[in-house]
């Protein structure tokens, strides 16, 4: 009988990297994603991963040197987020369109300015369109099970893409949780070994990232959305694959109390727990209310989120950004267009929240629902709202 | 005591800014102090002063001191700096870095700043580690030394920071401790009134991390250490290399008068002003 061992966030996810037996490691460190590149040293200076780590001078480095490794076939990981994501970002692009099967860990956290170490996901919702694989994670066993998925889901040659756990910082990296750890023979069936199909051989020479003139150009991208849209079927079955070895599902789009619910709250990350005791607060009154988590951010779930809300009236929808000079956030803004050629219309709220470390609470939520209800009743245009803004 | 209060008035934001983050014992309270004792004595005004920062424990200084100030990204004060003094040259500009933050993320700055030698003082701290995020091993953890990511030892060479900013062509470079706070005054104001680009290495301790983990002790005893291994820089011009192996040469290392950038970039405007006249 597997037992659950208490163990930070950050430890956890840095165990997977260790037991998905990747090759080389590069970082630069940045808060909160220390604790698991920190350990990761730890366990390769250690012997416990024969693995390289190299601390390089920057995050643009780090995700360069990590490219680099994975074009040679070596099996990759690194972590970051906010200021060191940022920096990353000319980066981001090219390990998709290389086709490189990297995994990374972005611990959210909020850009500048103002400067800030704390959580939200203003870093995340810059890098939507990279082309990567990404999800949010909820707990600390969703994070752990996360990145063995991702490196199973990379590893899988109809991918060929670089995957994001995203995982929020400081309110899930550094608490302690209950999380069922593997032995390593457990999962060594649903992991396979790293072998990439591309890469730079002595034997099979090969030219990557060259000139794409505009005559090929629109195609190359076509491919990487095209793989990456492809990519689904393959995490569809490796959760599945999943569930039935060790009992614990997932899916794109997780739904708590939707049966019957009229008004529909939808969060990513791990607020989405908060949001359920504000649920189960509003259902004990009687108030139809459900919550949607979207899991899987890319690609898109869409089929899975229309059938999940396509009953309600209400959609609540939460984003941890603010998209300057945008008419919402970007999770709002996303969904809305997802849900718009449904038959049923509709009334889509924005509301943002839990900036810059902010804390999120049940009576947040409490009053996202009133306020959703108002404004559908009341006729409101769905224009976004920030919840517990204070006038200075 | 009474001066030294007075002081601290006239240039913290005593009021609004404290406590600040600082560990008990850093040497980052020495440098500040440095900085604003070299400030009182140049007689520039508070108004006339930006002082520009990175990310990091150093990062929180320009958070302090009642200048303008302009807290920036990790790595890049030198080239917010450099807009800063070519938008307005009038500025005395003082950048403050640490090791991680000037020589790692932001060497390619500090080279080129050094390289292009506009008006600009650079103070960096240099602790041998990343203090705010750990202690990782930064550009200046030397060989063999432990850090949280060399747990046996580091395989990397260090830079010497002050040697680097010689060679990419600074005009006026020094050295000194945390432990030589009146010769750390006199390089900071040296470095603050001379025209080109100027760079003080401070050499400080991070007990709390590097200390503990290299099992060097408190702060006390990290300061000692810097007293026992600082060899002055005229003392060091007689010594061989094996004599000087590990010790720290203090004092000016370089002052060289070299073209500044605005003065060079004057130049041309008025040469081209000149060719297009002559086409007239």
């Amino acid at each position: 009988m597997p037992t659950r061992t208490p163990i930070e966030v950050s430890i956890a996810i840095s165990k997977a990297v260790q037991q998905a037996d990747v090759d080389v490691i590069a970082a630069y460190p940045i808060t909160p994603q220390t604790h698991i590149v920190e350990h990761l040293s730890e366990l390769v200076a250690d012997g416990e991963l024969q693995a390289a780590f190299i601390n390089v001078e920057s995050e643009h480095s780090a995700l360069s040197a990590v490219i680099g490794a994975a074009a040679a076939g070596a099996s990759t990981f690194t972590a970051s987020c906010s200021q060191g994501l940022a920096l990353m970002h000319e980066i981001l692009f090219i390990a998709a369109s290389l086709r490189l099967p990297i995994v990374m860990v972005v611990t959210t956290r909020a850009l500048s300015g103002p400067i800030s170490i704390w959580n939200d996901h203003s870093d995340i919702m810059a890098e939507r369109d990279i082309g990567w694989l990404q999800v949010f994670c909820e707990t600390g066993q969703e994070a752990y099970d996360a990145v063995l998925q991702a490196f199973r889901i990379v590893r899988d040659p109809k991918v060929q893409l670089p995957m994001m756990v995203n995982v929020d910082g400081f309110n899930l990296t550094h608490v302690i949780e209950p999380v069922y750890l593997f032995e390593q023979e457990e999962i060594r069936d649903y992991l396979p070994e790293h072998r990439q199909l591309l890469r730079l051989d002595i034997d099979h020479p090969l030219t990557m990232g060259p000139v794409g003139v505009p005559e090929v150009y629109t195609e190359a991208k076509k491919q990487v959305d095209a793989a990456l849209v492809g990519a689904k079927p393959v995490v569809l079955a490796a959760w599945q694959e999943f569930a039935e070895r060790y009992g614990r599902f997932y899916q794109p789009v997780e739904t708590y109390q939707v049966e019957g619910a009229e008004i529909i709250l939808l969060t990513m990350g791990v607020i989405s727990r908060t949001a359920m005791s504000a649920v189960d607060r509003l259902r004990a009154t009687g108030k139809p209310v459900g919550l949607v988590r979207l899991r899987l951010w890319r690609p898109f779930p869409l089929e899975e989120l229309r059938n999940c809300v396509r009953h309600a009236k209400i959609i609540a929808v939460i984003d941890r950004h603010l998209s300057l000079g945008a008419h919402g956030g970007p999770v709002c803004l996303e969904v809305r267009a997802a849900l718009y050629d449904l038959p049923e219309r509709l009334r889509i709220f924005g509301f943002v929240l839990g900036l810059g470390g902010r804390d999120v609470t049940v009576a947040d939520f409490l009053e996202i629902v009133d306020r959703a209800e108002h404004y559908a009743a009341a006729g409101q245009p769905e224009e976004y709202s920030l919840i517990g803004l204070r006038e200075v | 005591m009474a001066e030294v209060t007075k002081l601290i008035h006239k240039y913290l934001r005593h009021e609004k800014k404290f406590p600040h983050v600082w560990c008990p014992g850093c040497g980052n309270g020495i440098v500040l102090g440095a900085l604003i004792r070299a400030i009182d004595r140049t007689g520039f005004t508070k108004d006339e002063i930006v002082l520009v920062s990175g990310i990091g424990c150093s990062g929180r200084m320009p958070v302090y001191v009642d200048f303008n100030t302009l807290h920036t990204t990790h790595g890049r004060a030198l080239t917010f700096a450099t807009g800063v003094k070519l938008a307005n040259p009038r500025l005395q500009v003082i950048v403050i870095m640490g090791d991680g933050d000037a020589t790692a993320i932001g060497g390619n700055h500090f080279i080129h700043a050094a390289r292009r030698n506009l008006n600009l003082t650079a103070i960096i701290i240099n602790n041998n580690t990343y203090g705010m995020t750990g202690g990782q091993y930064s550009p200046t953890t030397p060989y063999g030394a432990l850090s949280t990511t060399s747990l046996y030892g580091h395989i990397e060479h260090p830079f010497s920071i002050a040697e680097l900013a010689v060679t990419a062509g600074a005009a006026w470079v020094g050295r000194g401790t945390v432990y030589h706070a009146t010769l750390l005054d006199q390089l900071i104001e040296q470095a603050i009134k001379k025209r080109g680009f100027a760079v003080v290495e401070a050499i400080s301790h991070c007990h709390t991390l590097y200390g503990r983990t290299n099992k060097l002790g408190g702060p006390a005893e990290m300061m000692r250490r810097q007293k026992e291994l600082a060899v002055r820089v005229e003392k060091a011009r007689t010594m061989s290399p094996e004599e000087l192996e590990g010790k720290i040469t203090i004092g000016v290392l370089v002052d060289r008068e070299l073209p500044i950038f605005t003065q060079e970039y004057q130049k041309v405007r008025e040469a081209a002003r000149g060719a297009v006249g002559s086409k007239r």
